[in-house]
């Protein structure tokens, strides 16, 4: 296809040269190092991240304004949180102009879709100063990750510390070291079904985006997309804050990345075909063609 | 520098809201009325009575039915523009005035409110209460670039307008109910928070993920959904985003 990577000017596996981001991240720790430089750096005043609610590993978005707010954040939470809701809130409440906001690839079309159709984000285009995307096949709804933790895992969710989809298997790691996987034909039904339609992996519309994939344990892949993006990261890597290796000298690589954005594209591209046809002379609406 | 385009503001049962969104683009207005566009009609703005030829009319409010005078000089900004852009929420939907059920003095018999679209082909709309400026913006560079562009600018102008003309062709209702009907209903629904955060009633609210919309605060202005990702989503535009922000930014310098 030629075009599942969506455009980038940059592509390597990273990770955080921070021991503390590194400890709690999900893979390289990329999206928390990336936002605490640009904080620092007052590149951005507060970025939209998921943050803790009153029930476990359910997410919702958080307006971090500082490095210790930033800090609780780490991590995946592999269920909805709605980011771009915040996002002319953040402008307003909390007074931001230089937003960063971190989410799927389909938030980050929200995103640009509101700066170049800005139909109730008044005053919001020109504020979002980093947008950083992360890879993604699916997202779940709260209940069906309450369902695959404690009624196909067994284990309780407020004894679970970390959550993870990688290797073909959906992992669950409790809190006293037991971890139990389940295939993910086990998962696949639960997943949100708007997300059967979306035709982006690597979070094309990104300003940076990164994912585990194609990269070894514990590092991450980046692309850098925009010119926005690429200046941020150039700062950031000259500042420190990043060990690299080209994407080339790692295993899996760019190859992996390739293939999964091109079985989730072809996929779902199936299934805007086949909700052309659903009914009987009657179709499915279809966003790619008009609201 | 190629002719300006000449554009007018005709004023139905609106609050004046959308013209001060128009006007709230500040420099960038200046800008506007400097290079690209001549404002030929326009009630607090231009000193002319009567609704002259004009390439486009950006509508501000519904129309009252029992007033003969809106319903004549919404007929006759038909016939005297080009293209007629619904400007917010009332033009397009009824907005808030869809609630509207007379009484009022010193005129109570005006009790019925109709979105422009039910009285005359509306081309493009710009939902919103109040309309965000930059949209009216873009709309209106996007408007130049169609009438006095080159032809590769004409064609982005025709992409990007694209959308907001089916819009138009959808229809003349609007309420967060289209957030179920045509997002949830219809299995496309990502959970994204585009709906709450363009609501400018703060009727949405997310819950586990998906939209919860408060009808009884609803004023029908029909934002949630037309920026909801999953209403249009043109990627021979939107994927162009860096570029088209240029070119916008570039032609208000």
């Amino acid at each position: 296809m030629g075009t599942e990577l969506g455009k980038y000017k940059l592509c390597v596996s990273a990770r955080s040269t921070d021991k503390d981001i590194l400890k709690k991240a999900q893979d390289g720790g990329i999206v928390t190092q990336l936002f605490k430089y640009a904080l620092e750096e007052g590149i951005i005043d507060g970025a939209i991240v998921a943050g803790p609610s009153d029930e476990p590993w359910r997410p919702r978005p958080f307006i971090a304004t500082s490095v210790e707010e930033l800090m609780a954040t780490p991590g995946t939470r592999y269920n909805i949180s709605p980011q771009v809701s915040w996002i002319k809130e953040a402008t307003r409440s909390f007074g931001l102009d230089r937003i960063g906001i971190v989410g799927t690839p389909c938030q980050m079309q929200a995103v640009r879709k509101g700066q170049l159709y800005p139909v109730g984000l008044r005053d919001v285009d020109d504020k979002i100063a980093l947008a950083i995307g992360i890879f993604c096949m699916e997202n779940f709804p709260y209940q069906s990750i309450k369902q695959l933790v404690e009624d196909h895992a067994g284990m309780k969710l407020e004894s679970v510390k970390k959550i993870d989809i990688g290797k073909g298997k959906f992992w669950v790691y409790g809190a006293r070291g037991q971890v139990v996987q389940l295939p993910l034909k086990v998962t696949h039904k639960y997943e949100q079904p708007g997300c059967h339609v979306c035709l982006d992996y690597v979070a094309n519309l990104a300003d940076v985006s990164t994912g585990s994939v194609g990269s070894p344990d514990g590092w991450s892949t980046v692309f850098v997309r925009t010119r926005k993006g690429d200046d941020i990261w150039s700062k950031a890597i000259a500042a420190g804050c990043f060990e690299t290796k080209p994407i080339e000298q790692v295993k899996p690589g760019l190859e992996l990345v390739s293939k999964l954005a091109n079985e989730k594209i072809t996929k779902n591209q199936k299934t805007v075909e086949e909700r052309a046809r659903f009914g009987v002379n009657k179709a499915l609406r279809n966003p790619y063609i008009k609201p | 520098m190629a002719e300006k385009i000449t554009v007018g503001h005709v004023h139905m049962s609106g609050c004046t809201g959308c013209l001060v969104s128009l006007a709230d683009n500040a420099e960038g207005l200046l800008t506007i009325l400097d290079k690209y566009a001549d404002l030929v009609y326009g009630l607090t703005l231009a000193d002319v009575r009567h609704i002259p030829k004009m390439d486009v009319a950006l509508v501000e409010g519904s129309v009252c039915i029992q007033d003969k005078i809106s319903v004549q000089e919404i007929r006759e900004t038909r016939e005297k523009a080009a293209v007629v852009v619904a400007v917010g929420g009332c033009a397009c939907y009824g907005n808030i005035t869809r609630f509207g059920r007379g009484g009022v003095q010193n005129q109570p018999q005006h009790e019925s409110y109709l979105p422009i679209g039910d009285l005359i082909k509306v081309d493009v709309y710009i939902p919103g209460c109040a309309p965000c400026p930059q949209l009216i913006r873009n709309v209106c560079v996007m408007a130049y670039l169609l009438l006095k562009g080159n032809k590769e600018q004409q064609e982005l102008a025709k992409k990007y307008l694209a959308p907001l003309m089916q819009l138009a062709e959808r229809g003349t209702e609007a309420c967060g109910c289209d957030l179920m009907y045509d997002v949830v209903n219809q299995g496309l629904c990502i959970g994204c928070g585009s709906c709450a955060a363009a609501c400018p009633v703060r009727a949405i609210t997310h819950e586990y993920g998906k939209p919860n919309v408060n009808r009884e605060m609803c004023i029908k202005c029909g934002a949630c959904y037309a920026q909801c990702p999953r209403s249009f989503f043109n990627f021979d535009v939107i994927t162009e985003f860096e570029g088209i922000t240029e070119l916008i930014a570039g032609a208000l310098k």
